[in-house]
């Protein structure tokens, strides 16, 4: 047969899926799933924030046969995601009640409860350490009983103590408004397509699952001067909260009832911006509103931004492009950006002899337009 | 942790919120009923729209055909086929006349369609009045309006600009008189084929989380002027070098020896059928 530049073939695919294999391969080492779970944290997190399936341990799966290839990670999440049945929704998570790990404010030195620094890279010195290429199990092992008998000597609670949260404190100084909570159910975008104007409850969803990168610029866009919330972060916090559901077919319902399945660590915050209002004299008055950010497992950076894009959004009025939703919601998801991208290397030959055509029957010469 | 995957990928619940979407679709023609579109183990933008109306409607009888850019041999034509064999089980064919279900990506097949085929179009940007406004918002009630100025303009002023409608692949079509659709980027010269097709043709787009169609015996008319009037590729004075026809979409290749351009079926699997038309001819003939 002639030469036929269209067809991949099937042989030449199954070639290039064996190469990909023999690619990670070559190297002749294996990375456990445990392995990754324990020392990629931040790896595993964002794969599970961004493509909401909080699983640690498929995660960390994705990554290994993804090869740290982020987008193709959560790719493969989000497909698996695909094949299971979604049959319950959790009781509202009350944010109060997390167990926390780290809790910070930068608007308050002094926040009731105190401020809990936790694990963090922010305070430590990006300096290249070395003594990683020679770190052995022993060490290790040693350092840990070390630190673990200093924290048996220092841990002092009776109780399980929570934190209350800055804002309500500031609410009692009557700072912040006090709204009825919207109780509402949330409309689940992974069930029902995104309508415009949408609802604040799928804006926070579509959020929470961007991709890391493109929320932390839109972000960042708007704090630079591309949109006009510049807060505040009154308090970030990280830790784990519990998650309970209703039994589905009980018709009276206590809280006793619900079941507890398990707990997952997000990041939370909350942050304070700043915004003009109009009183009822028509006369322009600050006022604080609060922007929302939460995301799996630890990930401060994604939370901070998607407060406020999430503040962005509650005022669509302004002309910056981060304030438009369909902009930010619809171009911030990880497994549609890369995907639409990626397809312009599948071979586009029957829609460019359609533009040949147009453009050739143009450059032809025209026939002259009759008045 | 190792699981089997369910029959057609998807939960059985999934698979009737898609058919559901399909069953709004087929009752509105040419109206984009959006759905929750689940990511898929293929990328967004390369046919997952396509694929979840193919894995929610396949059956274990079916026979699926998938053709990318006319060729069943396309890598992503391979890939998809891969997937939903694996998953179902179903036979699989390059015979236009033996499938059932036919996915594709830019073409309709050159060989007509009975009322026993579906055809899955994979469409990449649904909206019509996309290019004339951004807002999802706004293009909603426009369609609801029946307000489709904005892409006669878009037609007029090409014509003021060229001498005459320059659109490519994807030139919108009027569906049952109603509403305006993206035929998904078949060539302007496929367009007809969906005019009063005696298959259903479903259209899924899953990036854009909409699914439409055009049910059987449907009017579909290509936007056009009556001073001047729809056009298609024009392959005038061309055929397949392979096996001569005529009247049929051509892909141009490079003879990379000669550097002479010549011509070739761009639908394979009817160009295989033609070649092999002939051969049984010739025997004949040479028998007799």
């Amino acid at each position: 047969m002639g030469y036929v530049p269209v067809k991949g073939g099937t042989q030449a695919i199954d070639a290039s899926i064996q190469r990909i294999k023999y690619e990670r391969l070559r190297g002749e080492e294996i990375v456990d799933i445990e392995t990754i779970m324990s020392t990629m944290r931040g790896m595993v997190d964002q794969v599970m924030s961004e493509s909401s399936l909080y699983s640690p341990y498929l995660a960390a799966l994705a990554i290994k046969q993804a090869e740290g290839s982020m987008e193709e990670a959560v790719f493969l999440m989000r497909a698996h995601r695909s094949t299971l049945p979604r049959p319950y929704y959790s009781q509202t998570v009350e944010p109060e009640k997390m167990f926390v790990e780290r809790r910070i404010s930068a608007s308050f030195k002094d926040i009731p409860g105190g401020q809990l620094l936790g694990a963090t890279y922010d305070y430590t010195h990006r300096l290249l350490d070395f003594e990683l290429i020679q770190e052995n199990l022993d060490d290790n092992l040693q350092w840990l009983q070390n630190y673990q008998d200093q924290l048996k000597q220092i841990e002092a609670f009776d109780e399980v103590k929570y934190f209350p949260k800055v804002v309500d404190y500031l609410r009692e100084e009557g700072l912040f408004e006090t709204y009825e909570a919207d109780n509402t159910s949330p409309i689940d975008v992974t069930k029902q397509s995104l309508q415009f104007p949408t609802t604040r409850s799928e804006r926070l969803q579509v959020l929470t699952r961007g991709q890391t990168g493109a929320v932390t610029s839109l972000g960042y866009a708007s704090l630079r001067g591309y949109g006009q919330v510049h807060p505040t972060v009154g308090e970030v916090r990280v830790g784990s909260v519990p998650i309970y559901v209703q039994h589905p077919n009980e018709m009276e319902h206590s809280d006793e009832d619900e079941f507890y399945i398990g707990e997952i660590k997000v990041t939370e915050v909350e942050s304070f911006v700043p915004t003009t209002v109009k009183n009822e004299n028509n006369e322009y008055e600050l006022e604080f509103e609060i922007g929302y950010g939460i995301c799996y497992g630890q990930n401060e950076t994604k939370a901070i931004a998607m407060s406020i894009l999430d503040q962005c959004l509650e005022h669509p009025e302004s002309d910056f492009p981060t304030h438009d939703e369909e902009f930010v919601l619809l171009h911030i998801d990880s497994v549609e950006s890369t995907g639409f991208i990626s397809h312009l290397k599948l071979p586009h030959y029957v829609t460019f002899q359609s533009k040949l055509d147009s453009i050739r029957q143009v450059k032809k010469g025209v026939p002259t337009v009759e008045s | 942790m190792k699981a089997n995957t369910h029959f057609a990928f998807f939960d059985e619940g999934s698979k009737k919120e898609i058919r559901r979407a399909i069953m709004k679709a087929v009752a509105i023609p040419g109206y984009q009923v959006p759905f929750a579109s689940r990511e898929m183990p293929i990328a967004r933008g390369w046919g997952t729209g396509g694929l979840q109306i193919t894995l929610s409607i396949i059956g274990k009888p079916d026979v699926l055909k998938v053709i990318d850019q006319g060729a069943d041999e396309s890598v992503n034509a391979v890939s998809i086929k891969k997937l939903v064999h694996e998953t179902t089980n179903v036979e699989l064919t390059e015979q236009t006349s033996e499938a059932t279900i036919i996915q594709s990506r830019h073409r309709i097949p050159e060989v007509p369609l009975t009322k026993d085929q579906i055809i899955v179009l994979q469409v990449p940007t649904p909206e019509p009045l996309r290019g004339v406004e951004a807002r999802e918002f706004m293009t909603k009630r426009m369609h609801s309006e029946d307000d489709y100025s904005g892409v006669w303009l878009m037609l007029f002023e090409q014509i003021m600009k060229y001498g005459k409608t320059a659109t490519f692949a994807d030139h919108p079509v009027y569906v049952n008189g109603r509403y305006v659709m993206a035929p998904s980027p078949i060539p302007r010269f496929d367009n007809n084929k969906m005019h009063q097709s005696e298959s259903l043709i479903l259209l899924g787009a899953g990036r854009e989380k909409k699914i439409y169609a055009v049910p059987p015996y449907t009017n579909v008319e290509s936007l056009a002027f009556e001073d001047y009037p729809f056009t298609v590729e024009s392959f005038e004075g061309l055929h397949c070098h392979l096996c001569g026809s005529t009247d049929i979409f051509l892909d141009e290749l490079m003879d990379q020896q000669t550097g002479i351009t010549i011509h070739q079926c761009n639908d394979t699997s009817f160009c295989m059928d033609q070649l092999n038309k002939k051969e049984k001819a010739e025997v004949q003939t040479s028998y007799a």
